[in-house]
């Protein structure tokens, strides 16, 4: 039975679409332990939506968009936030209503308010990937991303997957009527120590936005570009067999983790401002071609449902 | 005869495919019906968000049963032939017919294709169309291989005959043809069993759906111009924005909203875009044109009567707007406080393209052109060099990193702000003008400058570089680029020789690479060849005024100029002074539609003709001055005074630019050519007076050929 109350923190709205999606059978994984830009990059989509076998997670992923800093002080916009991601393959066919379902379990009451979607088609150069769906509105703002897999690294998705992605401190103000994110409660407000989300983050915002902007060191970066780049083709080039254990082992993940790296590091340059428009698509096309290269790799794997 | 009514329910179609879908459902479909044999009387397809319906009224009920005779073997045929006729038929031995044709007798089959019923067709045919949809992007769902636009869910397809309804019974990947629809997806989401297109439309209105995507429209737009006029107010209009919004909603709610005092101040160009863009909200406007409030169309009814929906509507916007406000007010400072400078610095770190440098250094070539040409269109050098260097300082701004279409608007305010004079400031944004075929084209000196430079630059720097326009494909706008030159140049009537324009553009730009021949095709005359101009910025030059004047034929073309009048123009000099250009092509298309000139034109061509012949027998130029005291006839005196008269009144005339009266003046050749053909043989056996004859053909030749290169011109 879903608890109809209104949610009173951030932490909350998580924790009811964590119970919500594991009541529909997600697996509750965790947050990939690198630095994204979406939680489209968790190999637990990005991969995962290739190949035959059925899967289904769903997931917090903090990510990170350089440009998007405005040191703490924007009422919405962050360097560093959260979303929730939840990937179902085949898309089930009646994914739109559990989508529903998912934001009454979060406090939405669908008779108050006007729930639509809208156009988008989803596209992520970096990833070689693309799909059809939309953005879900709540009252005229963007609450989600429904979008049916086509195409990941450049490989056909067969079957389909269907993805949810939740931006969620946008999607908690809304809910707890917060205008300014760094207000919003982020723990119970009659905790012994309420926190906000300011408490928590606010310090981070302003440094990162220095640093992301003013700071970061631009040679260095340039050469975590090539480095990672240069690592995941190595990683790729290695035998399939491994001559130590004997077994065929394809280190997709391995490589993708360095796709990763390199794909957050041309985030940070381009926050720096030194990316012009003509060199940003070679360095987009330099990330698509390692994102196509560990799909390629992956594909090949008994967990893509690859024969062994 | 039965009615049939189809609807193809699916997840939400985006708006802007809604229209078209529905059109190419009933072309499918009635397409499809009628080549099966079926008629009907009249079909009407519709579209919401998450349907396509289609109601075909008087169907007929089955198709004709056809009859075809085939001619087989001859009856003395080798039993081979006669089996084989047999299976193509599908027939037996008895069911043929012997009958006497031309060589003998021969076999006839009657091959009888029985009529099929409308429900078979229907299925057949929908199916069909459902599997080969147009759509301009279709998709795949969950683990089947059907493609729709977004994920198919049912199929309503029933006939309808005498207040009963039977469904067309079918299959597809899975969906199975029923007689239900679905209402909204909040206000009503249950099933409805549906008997006919009346029943369906009513009962879907019930179900809180508009089907008509006029009439939601029309819902929208008069509650919007009703709610903003109770408040003295007036609704921006937007067809494509209503159009739209009217895709995105089945049961339309309007609700109109204020914008937050703050934000009032921002620009009307920004609150609109941010409000257009991100909200697809309508802008409401106040008597002195101030964006004052929004107006959001909701998709359903709620017990508030629209306030927890337009509360967070307004919730959305002032975050939206209080991003723009930000970047504005950022903006702002730049402007103020440092005169734009860190913008300009910032693009010496941007690319305009690798081959052709940063955004700094093509704004610093822009500017030297914009001086060039300064004191032709009447603008101060000096000021042109300096608008043409704050005009593309906004690609910097935060504002136009956001909304990349308000680029030159902002360049606009953020030049006054830094305290340029308003012709100065109006640059920024002008210069980019015209943007397409209709757009408006700058008038002001200073933005005409500084708008041909701009896009001289682009010209010269993609041709030196090699990235010419091919087929369809024209990644860098230069087609574009070329027609805003031709209009810049024709509108303000500017007299402005493009040669050494051209060619002071080009200078600057990385010495192109030469391929043998292949990259500059144009042949070179001797006296090109013996002249020194041989550089690349002078072959750059010459190629991109040759392309110019291929737009500049497209362009007269759609104004009802012939391309060989503009042919005939092009040859003359002073070609790459296009309003001179277009003068002489204009009069001389005037002209031609006259009885004078077409039929000059006819004396002329017979003239230069057996001129040309002759030339060509006798291996001599006939140019030498033809002497009257040499002419035997009265037809051929009178050419002479009629030549004399009339090269009197042309050298003038051309000096003057005036073609009209120089094409008048030859038009006065007309009846002493015609006459002198009637009564004079050319090909005399005296040679004497035959050179002098020829001699007389030159003269009139070269009297037209002063004007413009008849020979062009076709027919005559």
């Amino acid at each position: 039975m879903a608890d109809t109350s209104q949610p009173k923190s951030f932490q909350e709205i998580i924790l009811r679409l964590q119970s919500y999606w594991a009541s529909k059978g997600c697996a509750i994984m965790q947050p990939y332990d690198m630095e994204v830009g979406a939680g489209t990059f968790h190999p637990a989509t990005t991969l995962r939506a290739l190949g035959s076998k059925p899967w289904a997670a769903a997931y917090v992923q903090p990510s990170r968009r350089p440009t998007d800093g405005r040191y703490g002080e924007n009422p919405n916009r962050l360097q560093h936030y959260y979303q929730y991601q939840v990937l179902i393959k085949p898309s089930p066919p009646d994914l739109q209503e559990l989508y529903l379902g998912s934001l009454e379990a979060i406090g939405i009451d669908m008779a108050l308010h006007d729930i639509r979607f809208v156009e988008d088609d989803w596209e992520s150069p970096t990833l070689g990937a693309w799909g059809l769906g939309w953005e879900v509105w709540c009252d005229g703002m963007e609450v989600s991303q429904f979008t049916y897999f086509q195409q990941v690294g450049g490989h056909d998705c067969k079957p389909v997957s269907g993805e949810l992605t939740y931006g969620l401190e946008r999607l908690a103000m809304y809910v707890l009527g917060v205008d300014h994110v760094m207000d919003m409660p982020f723990n119970d407000p009659q905790s012994p120590i309420p926190l906000t989300y300011g408490d928590v983050f606010r310090q981070t915002e302003e440094e990162y936005s220095r640093w992301n902007f003013d700071i970061a060191d631009t040679d260095v970066l340039l050469r975590h570009f090539e480095d990672s780049e240069a690592e995941c083709h190595r990683i790729l080039a290695a035998p399939e067999v491994d001559p130590k254990t004997g077994k065929r082992i394809v280190m997709a993940h391995a490589a993708y983790d360095q796709c990763i790296k390199a794909s957050h590091v041309f985030n940070l340059l381009d926050a720096r401002g030194v990316i012009s428009v003509t060199e940003r698509q070679a360095y987009i096309g330099r990330v698509r071609a390692l994102a196509k290269a560990c799909a390629d790799a992956f594909v090949t794997t008994s967990a893509a449902g690859a024969a062994a | 005869m039965p009615d049939l009514l189809i609807e193809l329910f699916s997840e939400e179609i985006p708006a802007r495919m809604q229209a078209r879908a529905a059109a190419d459902l009933k072309r499918l479909m009635t397409d499809g019906l009628v080549e099966a044999g079926l008629t009907y009387a009249a079909a009407e397809a519709f579209a919401t968000p998450r349907r396509l319906t289609l109601a075909v009224e008087g169907l007929t009920g089955e198709s004709p049963t056809r009859r075809e005779e085939r001619k087989g073997p001859r009856t003395d045929a080798p039993e081979k032939a006669l089996e084989g006729f047999l299976r193509s038929t599908g027939l037996k031995r008895e069911d043929l017919e012997a009958r006497d044709d031309k060589k003998g007798q021969v076999w006839f089959a009657t091959i009888e294709t029985p009529g099929r019923k409308a429900d078979e067709i229907v299925a057949d045919v929908l199916e069909s169309a459902i599997r080969n949809f147009p759509w301009p992007k279709s998709m795949r769902w969950g683990a089947g291989s059907l493609r729709w636009v977004r994920p198919l869910h049912h199929i309503l397809c029933i006939l309808s005959e005498n207040g009963e309804a039977r469904i067309v019974e079918m299959d597809v990947d899975g969906i199975r043809s029923t007689d239900m629809t679905t209402g909204h997806r909040f206000m009503h989401p249950m099933r409805v069993q549906v008997h006919g297109f009346e029943d369906y439309a009513a009962k879907l209105k019930r179900a809180h759906v508009i089907l008509s995507a006029e009439e939601r429209a029309e819902t929208i737009w008069h509650d919007a111009t009703q709610a903003a006029f109770a408040q003295g107010l007036e609704v921006v209009e937007d067809k494509g924005l209503l159009a739209e919004v009217a895709g995105l909603v089945e049961w339309p709610v309007v609700l109109m909203g204020e914008i937050g005092e703050t934000f009032l101040d921002l620009p009307p160009e920004v609150l609109q875009t941010s409000m257009k863009e991100h909200q697809k909200f309508f802008s409401v406007r106040d008597k002195t044109g101030r964006i004052v409030r929004f107006v959001t169309v909701a998709n359903r009814e709620t017990e508030d009567n629209g306030t927890t929906i337009l509360a967070g509507n307004k919730k959305v916007l002032s975050a939206r707007l209080s991003d723009a406000k930000f970047f504005w007010e950022n903006d702002l400072r730049v402007a103020k406080d440092a005169a734009m400078a860190p913008w300009l610095t910032q693009l010496g770190n941007v690319t305009f393209h690798a081959k052709l440098g940063s955004q700094a250094e093509r704004i610093d070539r822009i500017a030297a052109l914009a001086r060039e040409i300064a004191p032709v269109v009447g603008a101060d050098p000096d000021q042109a060099e300096t608008a043409a260097r704050i005009a593309k300082a906004d690609l910097s701004s935060e504002m136009v990193y956001e909304f990349p279409e308000l680029q030159g608007v902002m360049g606009e305010y953020y030049a006054k702000a830094a305290g340029h004079p308003d012709e100065v400031a109006a640059v920024a944004r002008e210069h980019y003008q015209p943007l397409g075929p209709s757009d408006d084209v700058p008038t002001a000196p200073l933005s005409v400058a500084v708008a041909l430079a701009d896009k001289i630059d682009t010209l010269t720097g993609f041709w030196a570089i090699d990235e010419k326009p091919t087929g369809s494909k024209d990644p860098y706008a230069l087609r574009r680029a070329a027609l805003g030159v031709i209009r810049l140049v024709l509108e303000n009537h500017l007299r402005l020789p493009l040669t050494p324009v051209l060619e002071a553009g080009a200078t600057p730009h990385p010495e192109p690479e030469y391929h043998g021949d292949e990259r500059f095709p144009e042949r070179l005359s001797m006296e090109e060849v013996l002249s020194q101009k041989t550089g690349s910025a002078w072959a750059i030059g010459r190629s991109v005024l040759a392309f110019l004047h291929d737009r500049l034929k497209v362009f007269l073309r759609d104004r009802g100029i012939r391309h060989d009048v503009i042919d005939a123009s092009l040859a003359m000099p002073g070609a790459d002074d296009l309003t001179l250009l277009v003068k002489r092509a204009e009069a001389l298309s005037a002209f031609l539609t006259t009885e004078d000139g077409e039929n000059l034109l006819s004396g002329f061509k017979r003239a230069h003709n057996i001129l040309r012949q002759a030339e060509e027998k006798d291996g001599v130029e006939y140019s030498f001055g033809p002497d009257p005291k040499l002419a035997e006839t009265n037809e051929e005196r009178a050419l002479f005074t009629a030549l004399d008269a009339a090269e009197e009144r042309i050298a003038p005339a051309m000096d003057a630019e005036d073609f009209a009266a120089a094409m008048s003046a030859l038009a006065g050749l007309r009846a002493p050519i015609d006459a002198f053909f009637e009564a004079v043989q050319v090909n005399s056996d005296n040679q004497m007076i035959r050179r002098n004859r020829l001699n007389l053909l030159h003269r009139i030749s070269a009297a037209c050929l002063a004007v413009a290169d008849l020979t062009r011109i076709e027919g005559g």
